[in-house]
């Protein structure tokens, strides 16, 4: 008798109308616990709106179960801070410390899980680099010990370096058992790191394992013009 | 006004600590604008409840309330769109409070009016005041969160639109506080300036609040004492002080990164 895999969330004919424009349209997927899904598609094309659907931050049609128990650490794309609100990442990171009754170590762990000095507790949240911001916002979402993470575009603006940072960091999380929605335009990330392809486009969606979904076929009628991704072997697993 | 009684002070103090506290989050919040025009609204209330022969400040309160109800209401909707209905709506307020007022009452309204308090008015101003500083206190956290994303509030198990409403309510009870002291065109500076003042100053947002608390309770007490001495409005004292405090805070410069 086959045994069916857990899911970490169950998505059933979604859509999300904003305005008089169709976002996203009857929109079925599952995610097994502790897989990578990698969200793709063109600008425009729902990625963000679906990640706050999936958190009930906007009204939608069809259903969004998530497994029981679920603990979510979501990581939005930016945040439009003005640069001399005097909140500091410690103000940041201890109120949701408190909030999840967490202890105050907890805080210099997910510092240290992230890659990033304690100095940053001092600092105002709005002077940060985009890099640095980040990952503060990767180490709030890791203060309440998440069992999925929804990280939208979280590399976007940041240099080579701490792009291989960020990259390790959901690689150990990704090792500890943490199911990953990641959205991203770098189709290499998507391909070393993903175990399911979820690609959005105004005509088109699919869903798949990468070796399946990127296809120089299949990306350009996601992206509406040719994708340039060689796609090899190696990269597979 | 020539003097002013120790419950009144008592009163003015509680009320300026509850707008420098719930003023640094409107600055967070980036609804400077709608605060303003918030405080406006309780004139058409002050004058229904004239012509109904009832207290002005239950008129005041049931005003301010359902302003409260409205911008939270809208919220949904696009930032833009929102601004605009809470101009127009709350402009109209004040247009249609004035037309239902006339002149002292009208003046009373706009500027504040102090007057000898009942023991009711006094309690009822001691329990806002309290709850709305309980509030802050209590919900410091969720309302950080909720402020700097309402979505990663929402994932940290936050009931934003709860959280959201429960902050205007307190919003509007603050402004109802002020009404005696301020009158509804010049609250909305006591707790826009002390704020913006503490911006400027603050390192960490412990510092803010307190520096935002303080400003507004020097710039009500001090203003207070000042349009005593000069038989003059306390309100128009109160927000001058309070925005010397402002103009004086420009001179500092904050630490560049800290």
């Amino acid at each position: 008798m086959p045994v069916k895999t857990a899911n970490a969330v169950e998505v059933d004919h979604l859509s999300v109308r904003l305005g008089d424009v169709d976002i996203l349209r009857d929109l079925s997927f599952s995610v097994p616990l502790a897989s990578s899904v990698a969200v793709i598609g063109p600008n425009g094309s729902g990625k963000t709106v679906l990640f706050r659907a999936l958190i009930g931050a906007i009204p939608h049609t069809g259903s969004v179960r998530w497994a029981p128990g679920t603990r979510i650490g979501y990581v939005p794309q930016k945040l439009d801070l003005e640069r001399d609100l005097p909140v500091t990442g410690r103000d940041f990171l201890l109120a949701r410390a408190r909030l999840a009754s967490a202890p105050p170590s907890a805080i210099e762990r997910a510092l240290t899980r992230v890659g990033l000095a304690p100095d940053i507790l001092g600092k105002l949240v709005g002077t940060l680099s985009g890099g640095q911001f980040q990952r503060l916002l990767m180490a709030l979402a890791l203060l309440a010990d998440p069992t999925v993470l929804l990280l939208d575009e979280p590399t976007a603006g940041v240099d080579e370096p701490g792009q291989e940072r960020w990259n390790d960091t959901v690689r150990r999380l990704q090792t500890e058992g943490v199911t990953v929605l990641l959205i991203s335009h770098d189709l290499s990330v998507v391909m070393r790191f993903a175990t399911t392809v979820l690609c959005l486009s105004r005509d088109h969606t699919c869903f798949g394992i990468p070796r399946q979904v990127l296809t120089p076929e299949i990306l350009a009628q996601v992206y509406g013009e040719p994708v340039g991704l060689f796609v090899h072997d190696e990269h597979l697993r | 006004m020539t003097s002013i009684s120790a419950s009144s002070l008592a009163l003015s103090a509680a009320m300026a600590v509850a707008a420098g506290l719930i003023g640094s989050f409107a600055l967070m919040r980036r609804m400077t604008l709608a605060a303003d025009a918030l405080s406006h609204v309780a004139v058409p209330g002050i004058g229904v409840a004239i012509l109904l022969r009832v207290h002005p400040l239950a008129g005041a309160v049931v005003a301010l309330v359902a302003g409260a109800v409205l911008i939270w209401a809208l919220e949904s909707r696009t930032r833009l769109a929102t601004e605009t209905i809470i101009g127009v709506v709350f402009s109209a307020a004040l247009a249609v409070g004035a037309l239902l007022t006339t002149g002292e009452e009208l003046m009373d309204a706009l500027f504040g009016a102090p007057s000898t308090l009942s023991l009711v008015e006094l309690v009822a101003g001691f329990v806002g005041a309290g709850s709305v500083i309980l509030f802050v206190l209590l919900a410091r956290d969720r309302l950080i969160l909720m402020f700097v994303s309402s979505d990663i509030a929402r994932t940290a198990g936050i009931n934003v639109r709860r959280l959201s409403l429960l902050y205007l309510l307190a919003f509007a009870v603050t402004v109802a506080l002020g009404l005696r002291f301020l009158g509804a065109l010049l609250m909305g500076s006591l707790m826009i300036i002390p704020p913006a003042t503490a911006r400027r100053l603050a390192r960490n947002l412990a510092s803010m609040l307190a520096i935002s608390v303080a400003v507004a309770l020097i710039a009500t007490l001090f203003g207070e004492w000042v349009a005593a001495r000069l038989n003059r409005e306390s309100g128009p004292m109160i927000v001058s002080v309070a925005a010397v405090c402002f103009f004086l805070s420009l001179a500092s410069r904050r630490a560049p990164g800290v």
